[in-house]
Order: C-alpha cells, then sequence, then structure tokens
C-alpha cells in the first residue's frame, strides 16, 4: 500500500513539471459547440481521420452552441459549431479576447411540428397557431384545442418542445415568438429529444417541436403537421426539397462552424476545413440533415480561401436563405 | 383451560406480526433487488446483440453499427486511475489522523463536521471547483488529470468517512496493549490500527471508485469530449525511462458521456449501442463491489485478536 502512496505522489508531481507544450506537439484539431451541428461534424472528423490515416487528430465536444462560443472566444477551440448564427453579446466577447473567425454554412436543420398519429382535427398549422400555444401570455389560459382554433376539439392540449437551453429553442422561438427565449414556461422541454418522441407518441393530445431527423426515425410513431408558409399561404411539409427550396419556412434554418482566425495557419485546420467543404454534402445527408442546395459548398470553401471574416448576421435572424448569406461581405 | 386458550391466541398473534415483518422486511429488499435485475435484464435485451470484440477495440462512428467504446473504457480506466491514485493516500491519511491524532476540540469538530457534509455536495460543484482550480489557475487543461483529481474530490470525503468508521471499530484494548509494549504512535498504527482496518478502508474505496465510474456532470464540466477517435499516449514505452506522463494531460471521453451522448442520437442503432455500453459499466461496478466484498472477507479472517 505504501508503494502505491508513493507512487501517486510521483505520478502528481510529473505531471506538475509536464507543461502542455508536450501536448502541442500532436497536431490536433479542437471543436466544440452544438449539439445539433454535432451528428455533421463527427461525421466529418471520422473519414477525414480516416483519410489523414491518424496523422491528424480531431476532438469534437457538445457544450451547446452558447457553451461552445464561450470557449471559442477565449481561444480554446479551434472550430466552434453553432446551430444559430453568433449573437451580438458574443461577438463582443470575441472581440474583447480578439479572437477573428470564418462563418461557414454547413447544412440545413429542419423543425419538424409533430402530432400523435390519433390526432385527425389538424390538417395544417399557421405561426400564428403556434404563437397563440407557445407566447409567454398562453401559459396557464391556452390549455385547450378548441382555444387555438374554434373548430379543433375541446380537449386538453399537451404541448412538448426542445429543451430551453438548445439553439433549437432559440431558433423556435425567435420565429415564432418573434423574440428569442420567450416563451410560456408551463410545457414539457427536454434536452433529449426521444423524451419528446416519446411523450408525444404516447399522447392524443400532445404537440411539440423538435428536429426533422428524430421523425426520420419515428415515422410510425408521430404525425408530422403541415406548416403555413407566411409568404404564400400555403401548407407544407418539411422535406428535403422544401427546406432547400425556401418554401418550408420560417422553420428551417442554416447550421454553422466558425473557424478560429489564427488557426487557419495551422494546415491541420485549413485541411479539415477544405475536407469539411468538400465532403459535407455526403456526409451531412448521411446523419439525416439536409445538404446546402448546389454550389453553396464551393462558395463557402471560397469565403474561407480568401480568408473573409466575420459574419453576415446582425443578431438572430430568421428566414434568411443560404443563397442570401454571399451576397454580402461578412464583418467582424 | 380457557387461560390457555387465551395464551394460545395470543401467540398466534405474535407470530402473525413476526412473519408480516419478516414479509415486509423481505419485499424491501426485493423492490431494490428487483429493480436492478428488471434494468440490467432491460439492458441486457436491448444490448447483447451489440457486444463483440469490434465494440471493444472501435473508436465511435456516425454509422451505429460501426461504432465503438475503444475511447471510453479506456479514458473511464484512466481517469479512475488518477482519481484512486490521489484520493486513497489522501483520504486514508486524513481519515488515520482525525482519528488517532487530532485531538478532541471545537476546531476538528469543524473539520468532522464539513467532511460529513462535503459528502453530501452535489457533485456538478465539484466540477465547477475543477474547471476553476485544474484548468484555470493551475493549467492542466481539459485533460485525464484534470478529470481524475475532480473525481478524487468528489469521493474523498466519502473514503474519509469509510475510514474513520473501519478504524474506530478497532477496540481501544489492541492500542492500548500496544502502548504498553512500548510501542510508538506511529508503530502502533503502522503495526496494527492499519492492517485490522483494511477490510473497511477498502470497502469504502471500492465504492467511493464505483461512484466516480459512473459520474457524469463533473467530467463535462471540466470538458471531456464526445468524439474522439484516438487514445491517449501510452503509459509504457519500449525505450527509456520506459514509463511516461504524458497521458496525464491527453484529451479524453468517459463511458457515462458515451452513453449519454448516444441515447440522444435520433437512430435506433445508437440506443442499442447505448444500452449494451450501459451493461459494460454496469458490469464494472459490479466487479469492483465483488473485489471489494471479497477483499473484505479475506482481510477479516486475517485478523485474529
Amino acid at each position: 500500500m505504501f508503494k502505491k502512496v508513493f507512487s501517486g505522489i510521483v505520478a502528481a508531481a510529473m505531471a506538475m513539471t509536464l507543461t502542455n507544450a508536450a501536448m502541442a506537439a500532436d497536431k490536433i484539431v479542437k471543436i466544440d459547440g452544438s449539439s445539433t451541428v454535432y451528428p455533421v461534424t463527427e461525421a466529418v472528423a471520422e473519414e477525414f481521420q480516416k483519410a489523414k490515416k491518424g496523422a491528424i487528430k480531431v476532438t469534437v465536444g457538445i457544450s451547446g452552441t452558447g457553451g461552445g462560443f464561450k470557449k471559442f472566444c477565449r481561444g480554446e477551440t479551434d472550430i466552434s459549431n453553432a446551430s444559430r448564427p453568433i449573437l451580438d453579446q458574443e461577438r463582443k466577447l470575441c472581440k474583447e479576447n480578439g479572437i477573428e473567425y470564418i462563418e461557414l454554412p454547413v447544412a440545413y436543420d429542419g423543425m419538424a411540428i409533430m402530432v400523435n398519429p390519433a390526432n385527425t382535427w389538424v390538417k395544417s398549422v399557421t405561426v400564428a397557431d403556434l404563437k397563440k400555444m407557445y407566447e409567454p401570455a398562453a401559459q396557464g389560459k391556452i390549455t385547450r384545442w378548441n382555444q387555438v382554433r374554434p373548430e379543433w376539439p375541446d380537449a386538453p392540449l399537451r404541448l412538448y418542445g426542445a429543451g430551453v437551453d438548445s439553439g433549437t429553442f432559440d431558433y423556435f422561438t425567435e420565429a415564432i415568438v418573434g423574440k428569442a427565449k420567450s416563451s410560456r414556461g408551463d410545457f414539457t422541454s427536454s434536452e433529449d429529444d426521444n423524451v419528446l418522441v416519446q411523450g408525444i407518441a404516447t399522447d392524443k393530445y400532445a404537440l411539440g417541436f423538435f428536429g426533422v431527423a428524430y421523425y426520420e426515425e419515428n415515422k410510425d410513431k408521430l404525425k408530422l403537421v403541415p406548416v403555413v408558409n407566411p409568404h404564400t399561404g400555403k401548407p407544407v411539409l418539411p422535406s428535403e426539397q422544401t427546406v432547400k427550396d425556401g418554401s418550408y419556412q420560417p422553420l428551417s434554418r442554416p447550421i454553422f462552424i466558425y473557424i478560429n482566425y489564427k488557426s487557419i495557419d495551422k494546415p491541420e485546420v485549413k485541411e479539415f476545413v477544405e475536407f469539411y467543404m468538400k465532403n459535407g454534402a455526403k456526409l451531412s445527408k448521411q446523419v439525416g440533415y439536409i445538404p446546402l442546395p448546389g454550389d453553396i459548398y464551393k462558395k463557402s470553401l471560397e469565403r474561407f480561401n480568401k480568408k473573409e471574416k466575420g459574419t453576415v448576421f446582425h443578431g438572430a435572424e430568421v428566414g434568411i436563405k443560404v443563397e442570401d448569406l454571399f451576397k454580402t461581405k461578412p464583418e467582424m | 383451560m380457557k387461560n390457555m386458550e387465551d395464551i394460545k391466541s395470543k401467540i398466534a398473534k405474535r407470530k402473525i406480526f413476526n412473519n408480516i415483518f419478516a414479509i415486509i422486511g423481505l419485499l424491501s429488499t426485493m423492490v431494490g433487488l428487483a429493480l436492478l435485475v428488471t434494468l440490467f435484464i432491460d439492458l441486457a435485451i436491448d444490448g447483447t446483440p451489440r457486444l463483440s470484440y469490434k465494440f471493444f477495440t472501435s473508436f465511435p462512428s456516425r454509422f451505429p453499427d460501426e461504432a465503438g467504446i475503444l475511447s471510453a473504457w479506456v479514458g473511464t480506466c484512466l481517469v479512475m486511475l488518477v482519481t484512486a491514485s490521489a484520493a486513497i493516500p489522501i483520504g486514508i491519511g486524513a481519515g488515520i489522523y482525525l482519528e488517532e491524532y487530532a485531538r478532541k476540540n471545537w476546531f476538528t469538530s469543524i473539520i468532522e463536521i464539513n467532511i460529513n457534509n462535503l459528502a453530501g455536495v452535489p457533485s456538478i460543484i465539484y466540477g465547477l471547483l475543477a474547471l476553476g482550480l485544474f484548468v484555470y489557475f493551475f493549467n492542466f487543461g481539459e485533460s485525464i488529470l484534470t478529470a481524475g483529481l475532480a473525481l478524487a474530490l468528489l469521493i474523498l470525503p466519502m473514503i474519509i468517512m469509510a475510514v474513520r468508521e473501519a478504524i474506530r471499530a478497532i477496540p481501544n484494548s489492541i492500542r492500548e496493549a500496544s502502548y504498553a509494549l512500548g510501542s510508538t504512535k506511529w508503530q502502533t498504527v503502522r503495526n496494527h490500527i492499519i492492517p485490522y482496518s483494511t477490510g473497511g478502508i477498502l470497502t469504502g474505496i471500492i465504492i467511493g471508485l464505483s461512484r466516480a465510474i459512473g459520474e457524469t456532470a463533473p467530467i463535462i464540466t471540466v470538458g471531456a469530449l464526445t468524439f474522439i477517435a484516438f487514445l491517449p499516449p501510452s503509459p509504457v514505452s519500449g525505450e527509456f525511462p520506459f514509463i511516461n506522463f504524458k497521458w496525464l494531460l491527453a484529451p479524453f471521453t468517459v463511458m457515462p458521456i458515451q452513453m449519454f451522448s448516444w441515447v440522444s442520437r435520433p437512430q435506433q442503432g445508437f440506443h442499442l449501442n447505448a444500452a449494451a455500453a450501459g451493461m459494460i459499466l454496469l458490469v464494472m461496478t459490479l466487479a469492483m463491489n465483488a473485489i471489494a466484498i471479497y477483499l473484505r472477507y479475506k482481510f477479516r479472517k486475517k485478523v485474529k485478536w
């Protein structure tokens, strides 16, 4: 036992004398951020490491979009996954620490509105219906289906939704209520979307929102609800086609990676991003996401190679088409 | 005769109560046991088909069938190694000091109360402490070392308490006999206290480590990763000095985090992987407990007063 004690002390002492420089010898691309973007980046990281035969190492964490930006703006990561554009306060934080970045879209994520298959009355919903259900003023008041639309039955309305710390929730509230993070508090929310799937699948009077990928895997347990496009007035179901051509609005959005400007000088990071843009279409589709249309990956790669730093967004914006991202020049 | 009947019926009544209590006790035991067994069977039904040599030797992947737990179980083992080498000596040292050396005064009472309270502090708090202390202040980074030390802090109060309980169980006459023969305090501790309490101490250590192995919150706080498809540098190498400590500062993931990441994926295949990983984690914990029971039995047999 005393040998063990001694060796423990020696181990601790040795560790103290080691510096992080010892690790820097390895080529590591450090990525963190959104759990929504994670499956895409994981797929790219997996293929990239295979292609490089282990010469370059990639690590991916899930701290959430906000948590990822915190680390990114401290300069701890090379790339940050983000399911929404960078916010003003995060831009400020990065600026204070002298961190500059390049913003690239990597795929589309559609949010689906879902009900129980036994629900026969909902043919489609409008943004106004959803707002009526989820806005803060609905708390404790809108509790029955016929309060939303008189033709719907006089039955309890039970709401589900993505966890309040997720970028999905931020985007949904921005798109529906008009203000990010603003919603009623009395609905069932979970960071684990499978919990929501189970909830809706077993409750005839449920309605909820979460990522399309979760619907794809549970088609037999859930019913997808068309959302009325506010511009055309037509109900639209989320699909690869309708998300790509922009008719499934406002509940589809591009997801992003942010690359630390200084990290581009590291050949391993540059190679990784190039690999990402070249294989992004194929890999995002494999993991259940909707690839960006046409030549967007090429345009992104161009933007990356030209080192155009900054973001094209001014806070959270809804209904932006990914083509529009390349009409304006990004700024810090 | 009537009196006799009376007594008989009273005895019968008491026997009924006796049996009722035995049944309640049995049921209570069964609840815990049945829950564990049901959980394990449920995991086994989902997870067993995924168990194969490949599952242990593959890195995470976007294809559920190809994904494995190599980086997770290696990470868990290394983190546990750090936790054990930090928590065991400190825990035993503190326990022996408080029981054998410390004078009973208000200061040691405060320490005692605090240690008892620390055992009940939520684990995420230890994660935040570790983030501030080890990651930023000591600059250990988001490494195996940081995670191991965070978990060591978490289980330290448990180990200290177990050590004290074990030492307290040794009758005072043993100490008195040792002093009567002219032993110093250290000789008494070295030759009597530690050997006699080893069984209890080991139990405490292993219960502490079994708790640490399943912890997720503090590990996520200090920055464990989710996708990591390489192993830390090997602690043993072919050239001088044969051992290195580079692995201590390597990035890592652990079993519970890998499970958590799989459970939250949409594809059914990942859920099966999570069940298989859960089963392995459960087996690891049960194995540790089995070792504790065996060691306790072995050391108890050795003690002859």
